[in-house]
């Protein structure tokens, strides 16, 4: 059976949703073929396999698709469930508050950092940041309840609210070069700043995570283009 | 493994992700103590459950708080494991792809639908409109793939996709009520709205989803409240 087993990854190298993807299936110790996609022309292979979205990231496992970072990282944690260790805590209420931050992260984080990124006018960038310091703030309380004094969200070991914001952390740590702010301090996010130096000492960081020198110059490539784009 | 004990949920009546909540309870065989929240005078007891959010759904289940419907639905399944129906089919992709579609409609279909009431121009509507029947097409597919020739998105009997479309059933039927907008076009959809039409008449539905009469009051005084530059019949 484990050697019919085929596991696919699509995705980009700069996403940070494919980072969540690629650091599950390092930290449960799983092979995959990983086939980077360029999303200015689609693959057929894409394009069929997540039809509804048509985005990255998307894990086939013996030809069935899966898309959505979050449904891949449950996905992956069910289907795997005896390899490796567990992404997810096994009581239900831990694994209810597990699920409510990554959803936070989802939900709360990202639009603002983009807003602090790509808004023209100061009175946007500084609502942007405002708004994603505001986050920040209520992840690092997350980060003391979750950890419980321990060196991840997921206790000990790496868990699914670690590689939800873990995959992130690239663009993270590119937030001042990007933003013009930095995300993390050691007065307002002690623990938040200490999560992020272990983190990225991991092994998977290592692997699933882009090089940030580079993603920074990527990502102020595709605003100036976007800019221009929108001039035009 | 918990048992049942004190359990209690927070939420408004017309909230379709409160109603989701009360469907799953229901599917679990679970008895709680239901509190309405007046969400425009949050009460104390909200605020400290949910300090993050600060909305509804909350379940309070021996005093510690679970928000977020889905997650709320999911914790449901787990914790009652052994009671009532499942929730989740046991195939991993199966479970994947019911996820899939339950964070597709809360991400498209609750935004295109809210934004039809909501909307200042007939354009801006007409605009809403458009994207709600574009998500219902998508949904028609899936429900062909999910089903499987089956009555529910879940097979025979209801799951968590069914869950997750059905809680807004109610609110499409104040909708149209309200603007004349047609969800549910046997042609375009028969699936789906013969689907609609049965999970409408499950003892579940005919339990716990208000009346969309209930929902066109509602938005009429949310309309009154904020003002509008439409009007609705």
């Amino acid at each position: 059976m484990a050697g019919e087993d085929e596991l696919k990854l699509l995705g980009t190298w700069a996403s940070p949703w494919v980072s969540r993807v690629k650091l599950a299936l390092h930290l449960k110790g799983l092979s995959y073929e990983y086939v980077e996609q360029d999303l200015d022309n689609k693959s057929d292979l894409l394009l069929t396999s997540n039809p509804v979205h048509k985005k990255v990231p998307v894990l086939i496992h013996n030809g069935k698709p899966i898309c959505e970072s979050v449904v891949i990282l449950e996905y992956i944690d069910e289907a795997y469930g005896t390899t490796g260790p567990s992404l997810l805590p096994t009581d239900p209420y831990e694994r209810a508050i597990a699920r409510f931050w990554v959803d936070y992260i989802d939900q709360k984080l990202v639009i603002p950092w983009k807003v602090a990124f790509t808004a023209d006018g100061e009175e946007e960038k500084t609502e942007g940041i405002k708004q994603m310091l505001a986050v920040v703030q209520t992840l690092e309380g997350a980060l003391k309840e979750c950890s419980k004094g321990k060196p991840f969200f997921g206790g000990d070991s790496v868990g699914y609210v670690d590689i939800a914001l873990g995959g992130l952390l690239a663009f993270l740590q590119g937030t001042e070069e990007l933003c013009g702010t930095k995300p993390f301090d050691i007065a307002n996010t002690p623990l938040l700043l200490a999560w992020v130096e272990r983190f990225t000492a991991l092994d998977a960081a290592k692997v699933a995570l882009p090089d940030v020198t580079k993603l920074v110059e990527f990502a102020k490539t595709k605003r100036a283009q976007m800019a221009l784009s929108i001039k035009k | 493994m918990a048992g049942e004990g004190d359990i209690k949920l927070l939420g408004m009546v017309v909230s379709p992700f409160v109603v989701r909540v009360r469907m799953a309870l229901h599917r679990k065989g679970v008895s709680y103590e239901y509190v309405e929240q007046d969400l425009f005078n949050k009460s104390e007891l909200l605020l400290r459950s949910n300090p993050v959010n600060k909305k509804v759904p909350v379940l309070i289940h021996g005093g510690k708080p679970i928000c977020e419907s889905l997650v709320i639905v999911q914790y449901a399944d787990e914790v009652w494991s052994g009671k009532g129906a499942s929730i989740f089919p046991a195939d991993p992709h199966e479970r994947a792809v019911a996820r899939f579609w339950a964070a597709y409609v809360d991400d498209k279909l609750f935004p295109a639908y809210i934004g039809i009431m909501k909307a200042a121009t007939e354009e801006a509507r007409a605009e809403k409109a458009k994207e709600a029947l574009v998500v219902l097409a998508n949904l028609e597919e899936a429900f062909a793939q999910c089903s499987k020739g089956k009555p529910f998105f879940a097979g025979d009997s209801v799951g968590y996709l069914d869950l997750a479309v059905g809680c807004n059933l109610f609110w499409l039927e104040a909708i149209r009520k309200m603007f004349g907008v047609t969800f549910f076009d046997v042609g375009k959809t028969p699936l789906l709205a013969a689907w609609a039409e049965r999970f409408a008449g499950t003892e579940m539905a005919r339990e716990v989803v208000p009346d969309a009469d209930t929902a066109v009051v509602f938005a009429k005084k949310l309309q009154a409240r904020f003002g509008s530059n439409t009007s609705a019949k």
